[in-house]
């Protein structure tokens, strides 16, 4: 069962290990994409077959999952020598015992699940403030020239505004509240959001577009009808990326007067020296932002059942 | 015969100043109600750009084009289009893509229940006449080339438009898809009697599929010689190894490399692989 989840979520990410799955036909026909025939000659020996160490070599099932399963257990082992052979302070490298102890600790006395809840509210209520007004927004951008031409070079500009740098005026405009962090995420997320939307609408081929048009549609039609269904996974995917950088600035969100969530718990730690706290809370965040990707990516599978992925 | 689309001293640069070409230089055609003509040549030599100014998609300056009496400007439904690849709506199954045109106002003139009875009779109709029946309920990606490409001709026809102008729609399947696809648009072109204005630049296609075939020329772009295909409307394969219709690609061919600059170049590399061999 774990492997099964572990190889799901590992084929997510890679796109070259889809055909090495049981349940995902090649009908593409690419090449080198099935490893499933292997030619064997008459002597049993198999000839111009791949090395794994060719350019584009191929790999048995079992060798990817190994060597995944590897890649994660042998820095988690080497951390653990690591922390416990005392060649390094364990305040600069708790033990993975330690951080796990930790996190039982926080789950038990301190409140875990609300930290998680809080940062998880917060999170996602800058990203949805951010989707739901760069959605129509790029929508605008991406199919109308002159709106284009007059909002995509502020909005390239302000994506290299630094979100940090805007806590003491969101202090002064916005409060401490939660609204206060939320705006520190909207800034964060907001203006690639729009850009990145704006293109994906404005990648969609253009024989959809030319094609409808010879049908006799309008322009509002074709943007109901045709760029936004078209360009909707593409919309999907930049959602779930944008997430994951929304979940990045969580820290710096809770910097401005918070008293819990997952951010607000490394800031206090850091205070005290308590890096097992730090290192769990790093990896609490990592963990709850990997789930929601793994969110993203099942609601992508459910809502286009007509896309390979 | 009533002409359906009547071109007059078309010509078209794109461009401007140094880096302008010629893409069309005054272009005379009339085309007549129901006939099925195809433009062919090398590239460069504008049968897509007339065929997309027709079609409503490139802008024009000079000279007029109209499409039963009435003067082309933009694209309309009257003159649907059928384009080489990735038009299909992935996003929607194969008799919804066919249906597509029913979601635009334009279409949907239906005052009574049996007009939305007649419209679905006509995308059955249409899914037996491209022999569809078997995917209706497949999504675009699940099907071959060249089913996509019935897939996007039964889209086009499903507004009954006045003409169809197709874009090399078989150039990026097969030979033998290719074969079959002749025959199903020649036989299309029976029953629905469309006007048809095909884009191609394989000569044998062009006169197989032809009652007149276009020759056209590059740089500048334009019309060398109209020529009217005499084998009648009943056509197989086995048409294509006749000699007349070898004497007719001949023509054709002799026309398209003299024009192109081809002709030099065969030249060209005659020459040198015989300095080669000596």
């Amino acid at each position: 069962m774990l492997t099964h989840v572990f190889q799901r979520v590992l084929r997510s990410y890679s796109p070259n290990y889809s055909s090495l799955a049981p349940d995902s036909p090649s009908a593409s026909g690419e090449a080198g994409a099935s490893s499933s025939k292997v030619a064997v000659s008459m002597s049993g020996l198999s000839r111009n077959r791949r090395s794994p160490w060719a350019v584009r070599g191929e790999l048995s099932r079992r060798t990817v999952l190994t060597l995944a399963l590897i890649g994660f257990v042998v820095p988690l082992i080497a951390w653990n020598f690591l922390a416990l052979s005392g060649w390094v302070d364990p305040v600069f490298l708790p033990s993975p015992l330690d951080v796990l102890r930790r996190c039982c600790d926080w789950f038990l006395d301190e409140d875990l699940l609300g930290d998680i809840g809080i940062s998880t509210m917060r999170v996602f209520g800058g990203f949805v403030a951010s989707a739901v007004l760069a959605l129509p927004i790029a929508v605008l951008i991406g199919n109308y020239a002159p709106i284009r031409a007059l909002l995509e070079p502020l909005t390239d500009f302000s994506r290299y505004l630094p979100a940090v740098a805007f806590i003491p005026l969101i202090m002064l405009w916005v409060g401490i509240d939660e609204d206060a962090k939320i705006s520190v995420i909207f800034l964060g997320t907001f203006f690639q959001m729009v850009l990145m939307l704006a293109e994906d609408i404005a990648r969609v081929p253009h024989a959809q577009i030319e094609a409808a048009q010879t049908m006799g549609a309008t322009g509002e039609e074709l943007i109901k009808h045709v760029l936004l269904p078209a360009a909707r996974p593409a919309m999907l995917d930049t959602l779930r990326i944008t997430m994951g950088w929304a979940w990045t600035y969580l820290v710096v969100a809770e910097l401005v007067a918070a008293n819990s969530g997952l951010g607000f718990a490394i800031l206090k730690a850091q205070r005290f020296l308590q890096t097992d706290k730090i290192f769990t809370g790093i990896l609490l965040i990592g963990l709850v932002g990997l789930l929601t990707d793994q969110g993203f990516r099942w609601l992508s599978r459910l809502c286009f059942p007509w896309k390979k992925f | 015969m009533t002409i359906k689309i009547n071109i007059c001293n078309l010509d078209k640069h794109f461009g401007s100043g140094l880096r302008a070409t010629h893409a069309l230089q005054d272009v005379n055609l009339a085309i007549e109600s129901g006939e099925f003509v195809t433009l062919v040549g090398a590239s460069g030599c504008g049968k897509s750009t007339l065929l997309r100014t027709i079609g409503g998609l490139e802008e024009y300056a000079t000279g007029d084009i109209y499409c039963n009496g009435e003067m082309v400007d933009g694209p309309g439904p009257d003159r649907a289009m059928v384009f080489q690849s990735y038009s299909l709506y992935p996003w929607l199954t194969v008799i919804d893509n066919i249906k597509f045109c029913r979601r635009l106002n334009h279409h949907r003139n239906d005052t009574t229940s049996h007009d939305v009875e007649v419209a679905m009779g006509r995308a059955e109709a249409l899914i037996a006449l491209m022999g569809l029946g078997h995917v209706a309920h497949a999504y675009p990606s699940e099907l071959s080339g060249g089913m996509q490409q019935r897939v996007a001709i039964a889209r086009a026809l499903m507004a009954k438009p006045d003409v169809l102008l197709m874009d090399e729609p078989f150039g990026a399947l097969d030979a033998q898809t290719r074969e079959v696809m002749h025959d199903l648009i020649r036989h299309v072109h029976r029953l629905e009697k469309t006007t048809i204005v095909f884009v191609t630049h394989d000569v044998e296609e062009a006169i197989y599929l032809g009652q007149r075939v276009v020759v056209m020329a590059p740089r500048p772009g334009r019309i060398d010689s109209i020529i009217d295909i005499p084998f009648g409307q009943e056509r197989e394969q086995e048409l294509k190894l006749d000699p007349a219709f070898t004497a007719v690609k001949r023509q054709i061919l002799n026309r398209i490399r003299e024009t192109s600059g081809i002709k030099t170049d065969l030249e060209q590399l005659k020459k040198l692989t015989a300095i080669n061999q000596m």
